[in-house]
């Protein structure tokens, strides 16, 4: 597991995948399938942030067990800047993204000074934190959580409409996509990645180590918030299950799935899994079962994720 | 030796113990502009702890470090780099799964006042070629250029170490702490250790800490010797091999 290397051949699957999802609307449409549009929606919000847990702990090799905390700050941070009549998304979506962004700040400020385990532990801690507060204010729905009566407006688009919808969640994911292709070509990308190999040599080299990996934690956390603010447009409802440690470790069983360290591995966890529960449900309430199957395997033979399988992940040699 | 030489590093009265182990004892030191000073001394007498502190990776309990007129207490290990201060370690350590270039760019990159920042998001590193050349210069000079595609994990130990010497170089150090570089080589990887650091002498002051008497007598302008947490003498080769204390203590008193 080197650095990341883009190749031609994965600049060109992600294109054609861009292609086939610009196209799903009209072909559910066509089918007679129009929820399916909504549920591609929450897949897309849901691999929005599983890609930002992998910056954090594929890029930067931060294990964080708290990332659920900055995912459900961006939710309930539309869900209550819409209770006091602010709903435009252009206000709201970067304001939730700079909550969340904040959040990290300060939890990662104090959680960076520890290593390993007790980095996983105290990220979890301080997630959990922010669960039970959330849950206690009566302000905030406490355990009902907090409904979104309407969804942000955007300009002229029309965000009820879910196709638009889609096409605007879609269209967020792409773009942070290529920001995080880019980023892990970057000074700055090589920089994570090296620490993730070896941190005390890069401090030896000269390399201020902790504002390195502070900032790709913050930008981790801001990017979940954004997804956040997305998923409480999708579905509605701000819900403190999206702040339980459980979320984070949906995320985290996400990445692996799909690569960590790849920068489309969170996508392709998020679609393997969420699918996975949308269809086998139906056969059986013990599907996760084979989940945890698919997961034993992923980790014994395929260490770098189903996108690593296919050429997607590190460089190997 | 001849001209007038200016302190570069003084280490005054510094200690460092473990519990109730002292490792350092009040050791003092000075290094002279341009000098390669090494460092002997038996197993356990303090010298890789005496490189841990002046590196930053272990703070002393008492005493000075000071570094080209710049206290060095409380300077985090990345900024005592930024002064010009470099360490090689004793045990490799490297980043294995990255390439011998990749390995060498990140070290050149780390000067970041001579690149603008390392919070660069956007602008990918492969139009950074002033980076690239610089680093392969830096393999040219320690003949690893044909392995320049390889893991690192995938060298001999040898060249693992003289890949070790480029990362410290690619900092461009005024003073260059080597931790028994020679550690585990063979003779012939040896020699070409020596080689190198030979050409090293004539750019950068060292201090060198190294078991293999015959590569320090032959490189060190001057040696001291630390035992017991103490430097015990300092001088030019000749005088520290006829050293009574010297010889009692360390090169064995034989006869």
């Amino acid at each position: 597991m080197g650095l990341y290397a883009s190749s031609p051949r994965r600049r060109i699957a992600a294109a054609m995948t861009l292609v086939a999802l610009l196209a799903l609307p009209w072909l559910m449409q066509s089918l007679d399938q129009g929820f399916y549009v909504s549920l591609a929606s929450r897949v897309l919000i849901f691999a929005l942030a599983a890609t930002s847990l992998n910056l954090v702990i594929g890029f930067g090799g931060m294990i964080s067990f708290g990332h659920a905390a900055f995912f459900g700050a961006g939710a309930y941070t539309v869900a209550i800047l819409a209770e006091s009549g602010v709903v435009s998304a252009a206000l709201a979506w970067p304001l939730a993204l700079a909550v969340a962004a904040l959040l990290a700040l300060l939890i990662g400020a104090i959680s960076l000074r520890t290593r390993g385990v007790y980095f996983i532990m105290i990220t979890l801690a301080f997630a959990q934190m922010v669960f039970y507060l959330v849950v206690s204010l009566k302000s905030w729905g406490g355990d009902d959580g907090l409904l979104l009566l309407r969804r942000s407006t955007f300009g002229s688009l029309d965000l009820k409409d879910d196709t638009t919808f889609y096409f605007v969640v879609l269209a967020t994911l792409a773009l942070v996509l290529l920001a995080l292709d880019r980023l892990a070509h970057s000074r700055f990308g090589r920089v994570i990645q090296s620490i993730r190999e070896n941190e005390t040599r890069m401090e030896a080299l000269g390399y201020p180590v902790f504002s390195y990996k502070l900032v790709c934690f913050v930008i981790g956390g801001a990017l979940a918030g954004l997804a956040g603010a997305l998923l409480v447009n999708q579905s509605g409802l701000a819900s403190p299950n999206l702040l339980h440690w459980m979320q984070s470790g949906t995320l985290m069983v996400m990445i692996v799935i799909g690569g960590v360290g790849s920068v489309f591995g969170g996508v392709v966890g998020a679609v393997l899994l969420l699918l996975c529960e949308e269809f086998f449900v139906e056969i059986s309430p013990h599907w996760q079962i084979g989940l945890g199957l698919l997961l034993l395997a992923v980790v014994l033979w395929a260490p770098l994720g189903i996108a690593g399988l296919f050429g997607w992940g590190r460089s190997r040699e | 030796m001849s001209e007038r030489r200016t302190i570069l590093l003084e280490v005054r009265d510094v200690s460092k113990h473990f519990g109730g182990i002292y490792a350092l004892n009040g050791a003092s030191l000075a290094l002279e502009s341009g000098e390669v000073h090494a460092l002997i001394g038996p197993n356990g007498a303090g010298k890789t702890t005496l490189i841990h502190v002046l590196s930053g990776a272990l703070t002393a309990d008492a005493g000075q470090v000071i570094f080209n007129g710049n206290d060095l207490a409380w300077r985090a290990m990345h900024e005592r780099v930024a002064l010009g201060l470099a360490r090689s370690y004793q045990i490799t350590n490297l980043f294995s799964r990255l390439t011998v270039l990749d390995n060498v760019t990140m070290a050149v990159q780390s000067r970041v006042r001579d690149w603008g920042s390392s919070f660069s998001f956007w602008k990918p590193f492969s139009l950074d070629s002033a980076i690239v050349d610089e680093a392969q210069d830096l393999l040219d000079q320690v003949s690893l250029t044909g392995l320049a595609g390889r893991r690192a994990c995938q060298l001999s130990h040898g060249e693992q170490r003289c890949l070790e010497v480029a990362l410290v170089l690619a900092t461009k150090p005024k003073l260059l702490l080597l931790d028994e570089p020679m550690a585990g080589m063979g003779p012939e990887e040896s020699v070409r250790m020596v080689e190198l650091i030979e050409n090293l002498a004539r750019r950068v002051t060292m201090l060198l800490v190294e078991h293999d008497m015959d590569a320090v007598f032959r490189l060190a302008d001057r040696i001291s010797v630390l035992v017991g947490g103490r430097v015990i003498a300092s001088g030019a080769p000749a005088a520290i091999r006829a050293d009574h204390e010297v010889r009692r203590a360390y090169l064995g008193d034989a006869q």
